[in-house]
């Protein structure tokens, strides 16, 4: 069994709250508060929860755009080493980038409006080493085709093109190091109906030709659904299911992943369900709940839940969950 | 009502058209704006060659002419085109024995355009006798704004003094801009104990009241300075108190671009922190900075005119319109030749023509602020 | 006592429409050029019905709702059409459409009769004053929503029906929660918020403009039950704006499906979805991802690209991208006509009926 491409232990980033007059910190905001899961080499892996569970934060902190304040990320690099980005220094990070990228959320917020597609595309290539202006502008007129865009544009300006356009010029740009890793934070979030297949389509045809590893970041099960091979689930700084995506959807074994499928309105008006709506409201990950954090919201609870916090343990092989009755019972 | 497609090839040029020419395509929009501009760039071609345009050395004396009123130039003679001013003729007031003058416009002066008088240099890489406006016969003396108490025509002392005021606006500006944008996009970029220390620098700055300030920096001047030193002292000055408020406006732009995700794109990508800083940040509010410096520059001039005025700043024989402005100074003068007080209007008309072209810019740089 | 909230629509006839839209068109005169953001859109509203108005960006479904409330901005103007709108106090319609936006009539309208749930209830909410003031503003405003015969609410009164409504839309704690500033409540309770502004003035149309787009999915789905059984009470009607198409199959019972300013299919939830007409509604049901479909395959996508709103096509907006283009498509407009028995369909697939240019 080859090793799996990325490899996250116990991943914490927590955030000082500093109070007070002379700021002296009184607690911290558990943003991230104990992640684990591996990826495997051209998997993709939906990474999936509400607003305020830390999964933006877990996937920059395995980019290195901010500093996790515990825990291992062990990649395997192009060369076969496997380093920890977590406590890796800067200088040996550097090269590195080139081989793990980002796809952004907000398609109008992710390019430079001052230049030309040439030159946001091409800054990776530039930065990395290609310094040679011809062979710059082929390799960016490749990579415009591979997303679907007409290689004469990259003498325009962001300001020319739609969400979607951009969307795809994002996309090349991520591209333009050959990355194996690429992390899509929300990638169609902010894109409309019809936009989104196609760029999840782009997606999935970029990923077979090119052997892309996806870390798919979004809040919209129907799309994480449609593009993952596994799924894990997040809830206040903590994963809470990982399981492969058939398995997940079918049969949840954690009552929250069960209460966020349900909460999906389904697109057919002879599906109508009142029936489990999640009540209460997403705890304040300054100040989790004792236990589980869910237990608060849970209609299964215990008084086991109250106090015990459970572990992430496997159930069936390849399903980990973090309940105590997984496995027991039907959520 | 029939609809007016843009079409292709407009949405074409728009596509290729880089930040400049959109802020150039607004802002041509403003009448005011253009206009201002334009007059701004007259006055800055007078800024390089201030000899041109004068009628005599500004320098020259001759207390025998002193405060002759404006001769007024005409341009039609009889129908005809052709230049001319009326005539000075003196009297003496026998109470007060002094010389009074008055135009007679019988006496025509001949003028012309592209006149020779006296010799004049540009930087010193050539020399030139020719002026835009000047008398047929070069050797009479006209005072197209009149002369003042010690008999120098005030045309010419305006055409220098507008280098003298105009270079120092530009030049300490220019200096407060790099100086805000370096401390305060270090302030911004890094944040930290360095952007503590800056921050308390600029409210230490901004705390101080300016005039007891500029009263004692230049006093602290040696006495022995030459009018250029003096000059350059005054701007530097100038410019080492105006780059508070930029600095601040830098920094908080440095602190919204760095979590803007193209920024974070770029760290990715393996940009270095300079390269971030010059490459991605500093060019998204380029724009912004040229339209605050134009507003800025009428300030300093402003500044500068009032601490040359209250003889604290270029002193004479240096020109500037603050120095002219002091000739202006008590009641009896300004009765007796009330066209001193012309400077002021040039003073006037360039701030105004500053301040319309950074609204405009304003405008035209960031169209969303309104 | 505080006053109690009553049944509002009574036993008048609801075979009427209460909103009757037609032909309506608004334009953006843009410096670049003319910008017809809606042209040309016709639809009922029913009393008690929630109509569900779908449509992805610059199908003109807000500026739609905005021209209702006379809330379009300039350099946008309303330059035909008509919406009558049959008022509380009389059985006659009132053409909205012709009211001055800053006139007496119209204010009375906005609040009491229709009222608007925005997109963004962090803008909704004035940051420097307490919800439960603004709320308590509205209703001393159309005090006479909440007490017949003329007599003025007194701040106390209003402050207690607040309260009332905030436990109507489910915020607990709903004494202190008036006194919070909107920037102390999270999303879904801000929501709530919004949703009791709303009402405050028990207004008989409620226009909700893609109000669970902001917030989480579990959110969403209380915030929707919520607005089902608020709507089951009063009987209110409501437009409900999303481009989420499994909001519409869960909240709307007639749909309109909008294309760039055009009403491109309308008719009953369970035929739009169940036997779409329009090419347009085929290929935007097809194309979303759902939770019961194949995975890992290629979506089938509407091809091409939202035209540029100065690029407008000729004929039908929808026919460069349409798989069943014909020839008569990019030549004359097709009109909204019955294609079914419930349903209407602007497509010359299925009529041969053309606007008069």
């Amino acid at each position: 069994m080859t090793e799996p491409l990325l490899d996250v232990r116990g991943l914490q980033k927590f955030f000082p709250i500093a109070e007070g007059f002379f700021q002296r910190v009184t607690g911290h905001v558990r943003a991230v508060d104990g992640v684990d899961f591996t990826l495997n080499e051209g998997e993709t892996l939906g990474l999936v929860g509400e607003s305020g569970c830390g999964k933006t934060t877990a996937s920059r902190c395995i980019l290195r755009a901010i500093d996790p304040t515990g825990g291992q990320i062990l990649y395997r690099t192009r060369d076969g080493r496997t380093v920890d980005l977590a406590t890796l220094p800067q200088a040996e990070l550097l090269p590195l980038r080139s081989e793990i990228q980002m796809i952004f959320q907000d398609p109008f917020g992710s390019l430079n409006p001052r230049m030309n597609l040439l030159d946001n595309v091409g800054e990776p290539l530039l930065v990395n080493g290609m310094r040679n202006r011809r062979e710059r502008t082929d390799r960016v007129a490749d990579l415009l085709r591979l997303v679907g865009l007409r290689p004469e544009f990259m003498h325009r300006f962001p300001h020319a093109f739609s969400g979607g356009q951009r969307q795809r010029i994002g996309i090349a740009r991520a591209l333009a190091t050959n990355p194996r890793l690429v992390v899509a934070d929300e990638p169609v979030s902010a894109l409309d109906v019809s936009v989104q297949a196609q760029v999840l389509n782009l997606l999935l045809e970029l990923q077979s030709r090119l052997k892309l590893t996806f870390l798919f970041v979004a809040h919209d099960l129907s799309v994480v659904r449609h593009i993952s091979d596994r799924v894990a689930v997040m809830y206040v700084g903590q994963l809470v299911e990982l399981a492969p995506t058939g398995e997940i959807f079918a049969q949840p074994q954690h009552p929250y992943t069960a209460a966020l499928m349900r909460a999906v309105p389904a697109a057919d008006p002879r599906v109508r369900r009142d029936d489990g709506i999640l009540g209460g409201e997403v705890p304040s990950p300054a100040k989790p709940p004792s236990g589980c954090y869910f237990h608060p919201r849970c209609r299964h609870a215990t008084d086991r839940c109250k106090v015990e916090a459970p572990a992430l343990r496997e159930i069936t092989p390849g399903h980990f969950s973090r309940c105590h009755y997984a496995g027991e019972k039907v959520f | 009502m029939a609809d007016i497609t843009a079409g292709k090839e407009a949405e074409d040029r728009v596509a290729v058209a880089s930040n400049w020419k959109l802020v150039w395509w607004r802002f041509r929009r403003h009448h005011l704006a253009m206009a201002s501009g334009v007059l701004l760039i007259f006055m800055y071609l007078i800024v390089l060659a201030p000899d041109f345009f004068s009628t005599q050395n500004p320098e020259r004396t001759d207390a025998r002419q002193a405060f002759i009123p404006v001769q007024m130039v005409h341009f039609f003679d009889d129908g005809s085109l052709s230049p001319w001013v009326p005539a000075i003729v003196g009297k003496r007031n026998p109470t007060t024995l002094r010389m009074e003058w008055t135009t007679d416009a019988n006496k025509k002066v001949p003028v012309r355009f592209f006149a020779r008088g006296y010799t004049w240099s540009f930087f010193g890489l050539f020399h030139s006798d020719l002026h835009l406006i000047g008398p047929v016969d070069p050797n009479q003396r006209i005072f197209l704004l009149g002369s003042d108490r010690l008999g120098r025509d005030q045309w010419s002392r305006i055409m220098h003094g507008t280098q003298t005021s105009m270079t120092v606006g530009l030049v300490s500006v220019a200096l407060s801009v790099i100086l805000g944008v370096v401390l305060g996009g270090i302030s911004g970029y890094v944040g930290g104990k360095t952007d503590q220390v800056i921050q308390r620098l600029i409210e230490l700055l901004q705390s101080v009241p300016t005039i007891p300030i500029w009263l004692a920096l230049s006093a602290a001047l040696p006495r022995d300075w030459t009018p250029t030193q003096v000059f350059f002292a005054i701007t530097v000055i100038l410019s080492l108190v105006g780059w508070t408020t930029l600095g601040r406006e830098v920094r908080g732009r440095f602190l919204a671009l760095r979590e803007e995700d193209f920024v974070l794109a770029a760290r990715l990508a393996g940009c270095s922190r300079m390269r971030i800083i010059l490459r991605h940040m500093v060019p998204t509010f380029t724009s912004h900075i040229i339209a605050t410096s134009s507003l800025a520059i009428p300030v300093a001039i402003i500044n500068e005119t009032s601490l040359s005025f209250l003889g604290l700043g270029i002193r004479p024989p240096a020109i500037s319109w603050g120095v002219l402005l002091q000739e202006a100074q008590n009641i009896q003068t300004l009765a007796l030749a009330p066209w001193l007080l012309i400077p002021g209007l040039i003073v006037i008309v360039a701030v105004l023509a500053f301040n319309l072209v950074g609204d405009g810019l304003r405008d035209a740089a960031d169209p969303y602020s309104h | 006592m505080p006053p109690t909230p009553t049944v509002i629509e009574s036993a008048v006839s609801s075979n009427e429409p209460l909103l009757s839209v037609r032909d309506l068109r608004v334009s953006f005169a843009l410096d670049e050029g003319l910008v017809r953001a809606v042209d040309g859109t016709s639809f009922d509203v029913m009393p008690g019905q929630v109509l569900g108005v779908v449509g992805e960006s610059g199908c003109g479904k807000s500026v739609t709702m905005r021209a209702i409330l006379q809330l379009v901005e300039k350099p946008g103007r309303i330059t035909s059409g008509t919406i009558r709108f049959r008022r509380r106090d009389s059985n006659e319609a009132v053409d909205l459409a012709q009211l001055p936006p800053r006139g007496a009539a119209m204010r009375d309208i906005r609040g009491a009769e229709i009222a608007l749930i925005p997109q963004e209830p962090m803008a909704a909410f004035s940051p420097v004053h307490t919800v439960g003031d603004q709320i308590i503003e509205a209703i001393l405003l159309h005090g006479h929503r909440w007490q017949a015969g003329g007599r003025k609410l007194s701040r106390g009164e209003a402050r207690d029906i607040t309260v009332g409504l905030f436990r109507d839309v489910g915020i607990s704690m709903p004494e202190q929660r008036v006194d919070a500033y909107s920037w102390q409540l999270s999303g879904g309770l801000r929501q709530r918020a919004m949703i009791a502004m709303a009402l405050s003035c028990k207004p008989r149309l409620l226009i909700a403009d893609e109000p669970t787009t902001a917030i989480d999915v579990t959110t969403q789905a209380q915030v929707l039950a919520l607005l089902r059984d608020l709507q089951a009470k009063y009987n209110t009607a409501i437009i409900f704006i999303t481009h989420d198409l499994g909001v519409i199959a869960q909240m709307a019972s007639y749909v309109v499906v909008m294309y760039l300013g055009r009403i491109m299919e309308e008719g009953p939830v369970d035929e739009i979805f169940h036997a779409p007409k329009h090419p347009y509604t085929r290929a935007l049901l097809q194309s979303i991802p759902s939770l019961y479909g194949q995975t890992r395959v290629a979506l089938p996508v509407i091809s091409g690209a939202l035209p540029h709103p100065f690029n407008r096509p000729p004929g039908c907006p929808f026919h460069p991208r349409c798989p069943d283009v014909m020839e008569r498509c990019s030549a004359a407009v097709p009109k909204l006509e019955p294609v079914a028995a419930n349903q209407l369909a602007s497509c010359f697939l299925h009529h041969d009926k053309a606007e008069a240019e």
